[in-house]
């Protein structure tokens, strides 16, 4: 590994957080790219968020604006809560990357920019009228610039090595991962051994690749590109060991904890749809902790599976996205009807129907708590960043089990694919939980009432195989206690109004509304749910290090909501719900407590910035005092 | 109840308190009595059977039937006994399902359940009408049948749930009839000694809606010109008194007449045989017609392919085997870690 601090010409800067964004075609290997860079940063110890963003396209166009892919990840060694709302930094693989993400660059920032990627051909693709390269044309006069021949000097380091044009051009972004490793001052450690695992039935391919990742190093070291480097401390962060989490394997994982901790077998049944399929491919990599994942023909097979499985003693779990979600609609109130477990992931998507499939959103809110024929409550939570999709997996499947009833866990896009360093919990720090199953016991005179309940009206688990509870279930109205049709209009009564208290009887198990940040009471409060949390709470940090009157609270029990949320919610002058939606949990809110919630929304596919959500705090604070 | 041990089962016992709500004289009577019958025989403890259907007249079975069982929503009970099957191998799983449950709103189900071939059994119920909503026609109808929602006639070809069973690489198909207790009894049995997904198509009389659609095939005077009854082994002969005999000229089958031809010379069905299963599949005219085929009852092809549960949980073996069983603190910990502090 080439030694650190020892570049001729460049000084080392210390600073305390970057945001840097790599941006290319979506064949560039951009999101690997940003992944290592991450994962470098990572196990250096400092605390970060990342963003990734790409095309719904497998290959979109190459050099148009459509198919730029972006990575951006913000580091420091203080806390982070976002992937940054400016960038210091900017790594761009052609000039269709460039144009599409130079907004979002600061003045005076950093620009890393592959000067192959900006010939006449690529110019045209990204519809720059004039014709001239902006790296020619003055336009960047306001910002460092380094233009690097990335794909004339990664072919020139592998013109011996017997590959092709095809294979070298491949590796031309170790190459840039090799210089902007150089220019923050990291090692190359992590990055090698993650090639030679990936490739290791190609060693051909690993020496490239190591060749070319220490050509761009050394390249930063002896040319006199750039001038500064930048050097980023660990973080001070609570003691104790971590590593870096991405959403949807952290709800995979605590998928199989919850499994683990309640001694019931896995089953996940799902379709594959973006952005949630990497639960399934997650889940399928551990069937030595008895996970079985079924790829069923389409999204209701997916869910009715589980439902089988269910009914079969299994903690049932299907995961999808919003399409999806909707056509599993019918089924979920089966397993409401059922009164069986089942968990409903849905890594929520941008827009209505196909929408935005790469983005990000919080749409599906009111789909999850109202979106079923019928009177048919179903409990909600929502994680709020990429490492606490373990824990809502988590708790989604136990109440679930506990309740004898469908919980859905929702996460998003930019939860899913986000990153942040995770302080993981040991086996033993994680609740156990059990499956209350009937046993021949609980026969009265030879008999056995499937839907009687207990005090929380949660009736017992009575699985195939158990002699003597032999019964039958189904979607249509039954009579409580035995569980045989009944059309009686009083029965349905009161049928409807125990599913409804058995819902609402889940607050008694879930903790208490808590303040993230600020006071208990005060002028504003912004609230949040699911992956606003880090754009609300860095912004919190700010307002009430400038001395306002504001606080954060973050609600992961969407449905029912926590035994003294109005309470919370009652002790500030104003809420303020910054909702990447129309206003959902705002209309629950006004709805189930008359209180006058303010929104700040917005649905662009792309999440909140820490400054968006300021500025509406101090358009209120400022209301407040006229 | 509790004490109900193997083979133990009455046919009464299998009975439940649940008044059966189908119209009088529904050929699904004749169908539960049958199978309540012959369960008993299986030697399988009634704790460990589960009757699982979707939506229809045909979906009601499970609450007539003193074992486990769900009444799903419509066309997903495929799915449903998938995912029971997935985690609980060791269940005897019944599937009732109806030519509209099961053709239409879960055509996409049914052969993806065949194809995978988890060791379920499935009594298809068919009827060729739409029974519980009350007389439209099903995928199964003729053409031109007049009904509500066709008052000048379907314009819908119908399916053949034969051909569409073998198409979908079934390793089970049998068709059988509500007015043949006896046959459908054998089949029945044959059908639970076989492992793997058991298709039987049972043609129902829906008295109400369609009455007589099958009467051709049931009644005496009728019955033994139009029905074909195979068996594996013996030559496919059929006829008021066994006077025709049908044999293979290339992929064509022909009817001859016995008075010219020996049974040597007649087509002998073998179930294994897939190819010939496809062609009796096909014999699908209307059997009352001059010239047209007669229609075959039996079971049509049987293949030995493994099922869909075994080979899950054999992959979980291998996994467990192969990384060891899993060790959580493991996973949690993952590759990549860093100490702070």
């Amino acid at each position: 590994m080439p030694p650190t601090n020892t570049s001729m010409s460049a000084t080392l800067e210390t600073t305390k957080e970057i945001t840097i964004l790599f941006a290319g075609d979506s064949g560039d290997g951009i999101q690997l790219t940003g992944t290592q860079f991450t994962d470098t940063n990572a196990l250096f110890g400092n605390d970060l968020s990342t963003f990734p963003n790409f095309p719904a396209e497998i290959r979109a166009p190459q050099g148009t604006l459509a198919g730029v892919s972006g990575f951006q990840l913000h580091f420091g060694s203080i806390e982070i809560f976002t992937p940054g709302d400016e960038c210091d930094a900017l790594v761009v693989m052609n000039v269709a990357a460039l144009k599409a993400n130079l907004k979002s660059l600061k003045k005076g920032g950093i620009i890393i920019a592959n000067t192959d990627g900006f010939d006449a051909k690529n110019l045209r693709l990204a519809k720059v009228e004039s014709g001239i390269s902006p790296l020619e044309d003055g336009s960047l006069s306001n910002y460092k610039v380094y233009p690097i021949e990335v794909t004339k000097l990664t072919r020139e380091c592998l013109k011996d090595s017997g590959l092709g044009t095809k294979d070298i051009d491949r590796t031309k972004n170790m190459f840039v991962l090799g210089f902007v490793l150089w220019m923050f001052d990291r090692t190359l450690d992590p990055t090698i051994k993650f090639v030679s695992e990936k490739f290791k039935k190609k060693p051909e391919i690993v020496d490239a690749n190591v060749k070319v990742l220490k050509a761009g190093y050394h390249y930063g070291d002896t040319t006199e590109t750039a001038t500064t480097r930048f050097s980023v401390d660990k973080a001070e962060m609570p003691k104790g060991t971590y590593r870096n989490m991405m959403g949807n394997q952290a709800t995979a994982l605590g998928l199989i904890a919850a499994s683990k901790r309640s001694g019931l077998e896995l089953f996940y049944g799902s379709y594959p749809i973006t952005p949630a399929s990497d639960v399934l491919h997650e889940l399928a990599k551990h069937k030595n902790f008895g996970v079985k994942t079924f790829q069923a023909e389409d999204e209701i097979a997916a869910v009715a599976s589980a439902i089988g499985a269910s009914f079969g003693g299994a903690l049932g779990v299907t995961a999808s996205s919003g399409p999806g979600i909707a056509l599993k609609g019918e089924a979920i109130g089966l397993a409401l009807m059922l009164e069986l477990p089942l968990v409903i992931v849905n890594v929520q998507r941008g827009g209505p129907s196909t929408g935005l499939p790469t983005k990000t959103e919080q749409a599906d809110l009111l789909q999850a708590v109202y979106g079923r024929n019928g009177e048919a409550p179903v409990a909600v939570v929502a994680a709020a960043t990429p490492a606490d999709c373990f824990n809502m997996a988590f708790e989604a499947c136990r109440l679930a089990v506990q309740h004898m009833t469908p919980v859905f866990f929702l996460s998003d896009g930019y939860l899913a694919n986000g990153a942040e360093p995770w302080k993981f919990p040991t086996e033993d720090e994680l609740p156990s939980f059990k499956g209350n199953f009937a046993t021949p016991s609980d026969l009265k005179d030879g008999e056995y009432l499937p839907y009687e309940r207990d005090e929380n009206l949660v009736r017992k688990w009575a699985i195939p195989g158990t002699l003597g509870l032999e019964h039958r279930v189904g979607g249509i109205e039954k009579q409580d206690g035995t569980g045989n049709i009944s059309y009686d209009p009083d029965n349905h009564q009161h049928m409807v109004n125990t599913r409804a208290q058995k819902v609402a009887n889940i607050a008694k198990n879930v903790p208490l509304q808590d303040i993230e940040l600020g006071s208990k009471t005060g002028k504003v409060l912004v609230l949040g749910w699911g992956s606003t949390y880090g754009a609300i709470k860095a912004a919190v940090k700010d307002l009430t290090e400038e001395g306002h009157s504001v606080s954060h609270a973050h609600v992961r029990y969407l449905f029912p909501f926590p035994q003294n949320f109005e309470e919370v919610l009652r002790s500030f002058d104003t809420v303020l719900i910054p909702e990447m939606n129309m206003g959902q949990l705002r209309m629950m809110i006004r709805s189930e407590f008359l209180i006058p919630a303010v929104g700040l929304n917005k649905v662009k596919g792309i999440p909140f910035t820490k400054g968006e959500i300021k500025n509406k705090v101090l358009e209120l604070l400022d209301q407040l005092i006229k | 109840m509790a004490e109900v041990l193997n083979g133990a089962m009455t046919a009464k016992e299998l009975e439940t308190d649940q008044e059966v709500r189908w119209c009088p004289g529904c050929g699904d009577y004749s169908i539960l009595k049958q199978v309540q019958k012959v369960i008993p025989e299986l030697g399988i403890k009634r704790e460990d059977i589960v009757f699982i259907s979707g939506i229809g007249c045909s979906s009601r079975f499970p609450y007539y039937m003193n074992t486990y069982g769900m009444h799903s929503i419509h066309g997903r009970a495929p799915a449903v006994v998938s995912g029971l099957k997935s985690t609980n191998p060791d269940l005897s799983v019944w599937m009732i399902t109806g030519d509209g449950d099961s053709l239409s709103i879960g055509g996409n189900h049914l052969i993806h359940l065949l194809r995978r071939n988890f060791d379920i059994n499935v009594l298809l119920f068919n009827n060729q009408i739409y029974g519980l909503t009350k007389g439209q026609y099903s995928p199964t109808s003729e053409e031109g049948k007049t009904t509500k929602s066709t008052p000048m006639g379907s314009l819908d070809h119908p399916f053949n749930p034969a051909a569409l069973c073998l198409g979908a690489d079934s390793t089970f198909y049998a068709r059988t009839m509500d007015r043949d207790p006896v046959h459908m009894r054998d089949i029945l049995l044959k059908a639970s000694h076989h492992k793997g997904t058991s298709m039987i198509e049972i043609y129902q009389n829906c008295n109400v809606f369609n009455d007589g659609a099958f009467f051709g095939m049931t009644d005496k005077e009728t019955k033994k010109q139009q029905t074909l009854f195979v068996e594996h082994g013996k030559p496919l002969i059929f006829g008021q008194n066994n006077e025709f005999g049908i044999k293979l000229d290339g992929f064509k089958p022909v009817i001859v007449n016995m008075d010219s031809a020996s049974a040597d010379d007649l087509w002998i069905h073998d179930e294994k045989d897939r190819a010939k299963a496809n062609i009796l599949a096909r014999f699908y005219g209307n059997p009352a017609t001059e010239g047209e085929l007669p229609r075959p009852f039996g079971v049509f092809y049987s293949e030995d392919r493994p099922c869909y549960e075994d080979l899950l949980v054999n992959q979980v073996e291998v996994a467990k085997e192969k990384f060891g069983e899993g060790d959580l603190n493991a996973l949690l910990r993952g590759k990549n870690t860093w100490t702070i502090g």
